[in-house]
């Protein structure tokens, strides 16, 4: 966890205040709504179909237990009880009263819990992999770094109004869990020859109506020069970056339109002129960024105790083991998956009574901590292996223990038009429909690793461009429909999916989605061929013959 | 952006104003004396762009309770009944067509 300092804490009281002062202006009809529009989104405040949507940071989805039980009283006291978990590691609260934000906001600064850079032409929370300080093999933990630019970028004066939002990742893993290639910029730490840590750089990744994988701009940036590369794509972006045109605006149409050499010429001659100054890091700085860090006192335990034997033999709970429970870099512990993808649920909502439990679940078994990946499911970082089968009980009793992760099930998706006024259609009852399908475990298990994705508009908030399965929401004549894509993928070998053919209507995706399902367990040329592998050695066509053959 | 004002107005149809209500987001409908409501039923009902333009004219003028009125298409059926004319609205009438994680 890393602890606030009083400069952070002045920070976020101060701006809790300044809000509270715009909203009593607004409510007064001192500030009109023009006016108003940029310092609440500035806030996290959107307005939705049906109310105020209040999206909330979790830096580096890191969350403590008292962090999370205070959503959990936002959730109850503000909203209606429960939080939706996002693709970015926030958090959003849908049904709340603008009258009532500013305590909602001073509520969670009492936490070290704030919105900015949840909205707005800035450069927006930062993400990272959700396994951060605990992932095996891992270079290093990449939240100190995701740390020093959250520093770096909050209400940086120059990138406030940038052409279009920002948003940068980091993973320090081979396998990337942060999606870093479709970010405007993607981090990978890693070590040069010289086994010096330093940083790969993508530039001009993204989704949206026009989706590109990021490109490596610099193979590796030396640490103390992050601040000053990352400012240099920065300044070539706000200089060049188009502002006429909101479709064109972000860093990727940029990026296409000059070439990757080109954009890497202009970045490296800001470089060049300003890598030696003030934004230069020093050990030092680095050193107490991570000192502010504080790591769980492991100890040393068994990576076979007995409880998990004895457990193991209960079919479930074995089930659960090998499908949520990941290794750990610490002998005798695990990285738990908490699913918030119930049969029949909305993915990525949890209520404040769920909330409330995992923090306290969190206390006993997991050193007080929480993340949150961009999947839109929880995990506890650190659990002993010794209280798995305990921790897998409370689970299951709260609905947390869905043995789905990395499955048919584990859905992302969009709120869609359910609650989004930017959406042509629903995405929830979709999955939600999927989750029944294919709520057989055993079935899910036999598919194997396949991830859909839904967004319930050409913005793409659910990724669907790099589902395995992506489900796009496009109105035609007032009815919904949806395109589907085969072969999108979000990690280190991310790619952008095929689309198989025309739009399908809403009463048809699941029946569709069987189908393509069915074929690829037809087509695969072993078990454990991925669903993605099976599409990329045969291509679309199997998948759509089957698909469009008999519609 | 241009102003909704400036915007060219075309309906097919009957249509209402609607917005959202400053202090809680809640949708409104504008009436036909001149204030809001949340009750679909009581929204002035225009048939020409005219009558359009002039109701989203003085919706928008009450800047203070209401946010980005918008004309949107309903239907009257045979009883006079108004519902709304798509799938947007009628969600934004009747809420999600999901069960809430929380009874209401």
């Amino acid at each position: 966890m890393y602890a606030y300092d009083e400069i952070d804490r002045t920070l976020i009281n101060e701006r809790v205040a300044e809000f509270r002062d715009q909203v009593k202006r607004r409510l007064a009809g001192e500030l009109t709504e023009d006016e108003f529009k940029m310092l609440r989104l500035m806030n996290g405040v959107y307005l939705q179909l049906h109310a105020y949507m209040f999206r909330v940071a979790i830096p580096y989805g890191t969350l403590s237990s008292p962090q999370l039980r205070k959503m959990a009283h936002v959730a109850r006291r503000y909203d209606r009880g429960y939080g939706h978990f996002t693709t970015r590691q926030n958090i959003q609260f849908n049904w709340i009263k603008l009258a009532d934000l500013p305590d909602a906001l001073e509520d969670l600064a009492s936490v070290g819990i704030h919105a900015m850079q949840t909205s707005g032409n800035c450069t927006r929370n930062v993400t990272t992999d959700q396994w951060a300080g605990v992932a095996p093999g891992e270079v290093e933990d990449p939240r100190i770094w995701a740390e020093l630019l959250r520093q770096y970028s909050t209400m940086h004066p120059e990138f406030s109004f940038l052409p279009r939002k920002f948003k940068i990742a980091i993973t320090a893993s081979a396998h990337d869990r942060a999606a870093i290639k479709v970010h405007d910029i993607g981090l990978r730490i890693h070590k040069n020859e010289a086994g010096e840590t330093g940083f790969e750089v993508l530039v001009g990744g993204g989704l949206g109506r026009t989706p590109f994988i990021g490109k490596v701009i610099k193979p590796f940036v030396h640490g103390r020069d992050i601040l000053s590369y990352v400012e240099s794509i920065l300044r070539v972006y706000n200089q060049y970056g188009r502002r006429d045109n909101i479709y064109k605006a972000r860093i990727k149409i940029l990026v296409h339109e000059l070439g990757i050499e080109k954009f890497a010429a202009e970045v490296e001659d800001e470089w060049l002129a300003m890598r030696d100054s003030a934004l230069t890091l020093d050990n030092e700085v680095v050193e107490d960024i991570r000192s502010r860090f504080s790591y769980p006192h492991y100890q040393k335990l068994s990576d076979t105790p007995d409880e998990l034997t004895a457990a193991s033999a209960d079919p479930h709970f074995a089930r659960w083991l090998k499908n949520s429970v990941a290794p750990h870099q610490r002998t005798g512990y695990a990285i738990v998956t908490l699913s918030l993808k119930p049969v029949g649920g909305p993915p990525g909502d949890a209520t404040a009574e769920q909330m409330d439990a995992v923090a306290d679940l969190a206390d006993k078994y997991s050193f007080g901590e929480i993340r949150v990946g961009h999947e839109q499911n929880l995990a506890l970082p650190s659990v002993a292996k010794h209280d798995l089968p305990a921790l897998w009980r409370q689970l299951d009793k709260l609905g947390l223990a869905t043995p789905n992760v990395n499955l048919v099930t584990d859905i992302i998706a969009c709120p869609g038009l359910d609650y989004c006024s930017l959406a042509n259609t629903r995405s929830i009852p979709i999955a939600q429909e999927l989750t029944r399908r294919f709520a057989n475990h055993d079935l899910a298990e036999l598919i194997g690793r396949l991830h859909i994705n839904i967004s319930g508009c050409i913005n793409a908030c659910g990724h669907h461009h790099v589902g395995h399965i992506g489900i796009l929401g496009v109105e035609k004549n007032g009815e919904e429909f949806f395109q589907i894509t085969i072969g999108g993928r979000a990690d280190e070998h991310a790619v952008v999916g095929t689309l198989i053919g025309p739009a399908v209507p809403f009463a048809e995706v699941a029946d569709v989605i069987e189908d393509i399902v069915e074929a690829y367990l037809a087509l695969r040329a072993r078990p454990d061929e991925l669903f993605v592998q099976t599409v990329e050695r045969l291509g679309v066509e199997p998948f759509k013959e089957r698909v469009y053959a008999t519609r | 952006m241009t102003s909704p004002l400036q915007q060219k107005i075309k309906i097919n149809g009957p249509s209402v104003v609607t917005a959202n209500r400053t202090w809680d987001g809640v949708v409104i409908y504008r009436d036909a004396h001149k204030g809001w409501t949340t009750d679909l039923a009581q929204a002035a009902i225009v048939h020409t762009a005219d009558d359009a333009r002039a109701l989203l004219a003085e919706s928008t003028a009450d800047d203070v309770g209401a946010i980005g009125p918008y004309i949107a298409p309903v239907a009257v059926n045979d009883n006079g009944v108004v519902e709304p004319g798509n799938l947007r609205e009628q969600i934004r009438r009747q809420g999600v067509t999901i069960d809430l994680p929380v009874s209401a």
